[in-house]
């Protein structure tokens, strides 16, 4: 069914990963995944896994959960697996030798940093959504990026656009499903029939759900204006981002724990 | 004669397996006969509208069965488009679905996908516009210009020109002002006398399902409460109270009447039975 759709992924729990300040552990993500680029050696990798490995155990993610954000970009990562494997040709004698394929040891190695690699990118992205709200993970964003507003960047309606699109994915969602009923029930045929059919069957969804869209957007923006919303020119918040004890405890833990993992560039040089 | 609508065991779980699982409709047994017209009423989250989903297969039971026309529904899930058209479902807001240029497009939604020839379809667009008292200028323009009530009006006449064999209603009249209501519900009386569909209204109005109905369906927990005539239902006043229901205004009152010791029968739930009751009494009091 199409509430069954999750969008946003926010697992909900209580882990200091959770607690932690959303601006922070946006910057920590994107520096984790500078890190993956920049120290991608194999004790550095290895490294890298181990420590999101150690990140996901203290935010008590099911690691079933972990899998299913893997499962989509699987595909990609063995194409390119594959990819790399028959299409580098490396020093040495070929390990592997078939009509006109040739498999050397580089090849492999290559493979396996790069599906690692990935893997890695999603996963730590992923713990960010995991434990962090889509609505104060917005609000992160609209912080972080303050500084260009001097620059004539519209960020506090950019965040509020985010933060309502959000908000009415689901509604949408519940909208889309009601008028699709309501649809079968004079007979519309949504769920069989060949492409061409199927296409002409959503033109009756559409249309009504367009319509309702544009009429919710409507009546929120008469709601807004009711309460004096007038853009994010002295707006306070009713949530203050605080940066905390813990926030600093977590700086420091991840600061260490990057900084040996880009040490070892130099341990492991010429990767 | 043979139920129209049966339901054995009918049970409904909203995302079986899932922690947040939860019951809406614990084993309905009911019977509707053939020309009926039945009244459901329920306090809110009580499953009228989970139940009324399932006769026409929209939903499909968790455990049980629904019987249309003595046929398991569920039988060939294949065939359940057969149902669709034999019982016709208004939901709630049906204004929300339409979708098409003009109105008589519109109407013509439901039979067109039933595969009648074009004849056909223009003469039930017609008639089914005629019964939701929609003037043939309206056929011509485009839905969305029209008023709420008229959208609403447009909407039924799409169900309607399906010609089903039972209507079923969700609150057709919610939202709108008492004219408005009184006219859809007044319409769809008249289609009900008229072409002898059996009809299943939800409403939350305890004076339309008097006026309307024959028989009651009182839904409380996910379960049936009551199943009676509507004199029968309305009569028990306390348990309806407790259910978080009312009686129709005309009932209050002779409940009242009764209460402060007047010898009166508490079966009254229309004003013209209302009346009758009352100058009936008189002339045996011979005050009249």
């Amino acid at each position: 069914m199409l509430r069954d759709i999750t969008i946003g992924q926010h697992f909900p729990g209580d882990s200091i990963v959770h607690r932690t300040d959303p601006r922070l552990k946006l910057v920590l993500v994107l520096a984790y995944i500078i890190l993956l680029f920049t120290s991608s050696n194999p004790l550095g990798l290895t490294l890298s896994v181990l420590l999101l490995g150690v990140l996901y155990r203290i935010s008590r993610i099911p690691l079933k959960l972990i899998l299913k954000s893997l499962k989509p970009i699987f595909p990609i990562v063995v194409f390119t697996g594959v990819l790399n494997l028959f299409f580098i040709v490396g020093e040495g004698d070929p390990l592997f030798r078939f009509w006109i394929f040739r498999i050397y040891k580089d090849g492999v190695v290559y493979a396996i940093q790069i599906a690692v690699r990935v893997m890695a990118l999603i996963a730590g992205t992923s713990l960010l959504t995991y434990t962090t709200s889509p609505i104060v993970l917005t609000d992160a964003i609209e912080r972080l990026l303050k500084p260009f507003a001097r620059l004539g960047l519209p960020v506090h309606e950019l965040a509020m656009m985010m933060t309502i699109a959000l908000r009415f994915i689901p509604l949408l969602i519940e909208e889309t499903d009601k008028i699709m009923n309501a649809q079968k029930a004079r007979g519309a045929q949504i769920d069989s029939g060949n492409l061409k059919q199927r296409v002409t069957a959503l033109i009756p969804v559409l249309i009504p759900l367009f319509i309702s869209a544009f009429r919710r957007a409507d009546e929120l923006a008469m709601a807004m204006e009711c309460r004096c919303y007038r853009g994010g020119d002295g707006r306070t918040r009713l949530k203050v981002l605080h940066f905390a004890g813990h926030d600093w405890l977590a700086l420091a833990f991840c600061a260490v724990c990057f900084g040996i993992i880009f040490c070892t560039r130099f341990i492991m040089p010429g990767w | 004669m043979a139920a129209i609508i049966k339901t054995e065991h009918l049970t409904h779980v909203y995302g079986e397996g899932m922690p947040d699982a939860t019951t809406a409709l614990d084993d309905i047994n009911i019977e509707i006969e053939e020309g009926e017209f039945v009244g459901v009423i329920g306090s809110t989250g009580s499953g009228k509208s989970t139940l009324i989903t399932h006769f026409n297969g929209i939903l499909k039971p968790t455990s049980g069965k629904v019987y249309v026309d003595s046929r398991d529904i569920w039988a060939d899930p294949g065939k359940i488009r057969e149902f669709r058209f034999l019982v016709g479902l208004v939901f709630q807001y049906p204004e929300y679905q339409l979708f098409e240029e003009t109105v008589a497009k519109d109407i013509a939604f439901g039979p067109r996908n039933m595969g009648l020839d074009e004849a056909e379809i223009a003469h039930r667009v017609e008639v089914a516009a005629q019964f939701c008292g929609l003037p043939a200028e309206f056929m011509e323009r485009s839905p969305f210009e029209l008023s709420g009530g008229q959208k609403r009006r447009v909407a039924i006449a799409g169900v309607l020109a399906m010609q089903p064999r039972i209507l079923v209603l969700d609150e057709p009249a919610a939202g709108l002002d008492p004219e408005g209501r009184d006219t859809i519900l007044s319409q769809i009386k008249r289609f009900h006398k008229e072409t002898g569909t059996t009809v299943v209204l939800v409403s939350h109005s305890m004076e339309d399902i008097a006026k309307y109905a024959d028989r009651v369906l009182v839904m409380d927990q996910r379960k049936v409460a009551m199943f009676d005539t509507t004199a029968h239902v309305f009569a028990q006043a306390p348990r309806l109270l407790e259910l978080g229901l009312s009686v129709p205004q005309i009932t209050q009152i002779f409940l009242r009447l009764r209460e402060m010791g007047l010898d009166i029968d508490t079966d009254v739930y229309t004003m013209p039975y209302a009346v009758n009751k009352i100058l009936e009494r008189a002339r045996e009091k011979g005050v009249l």
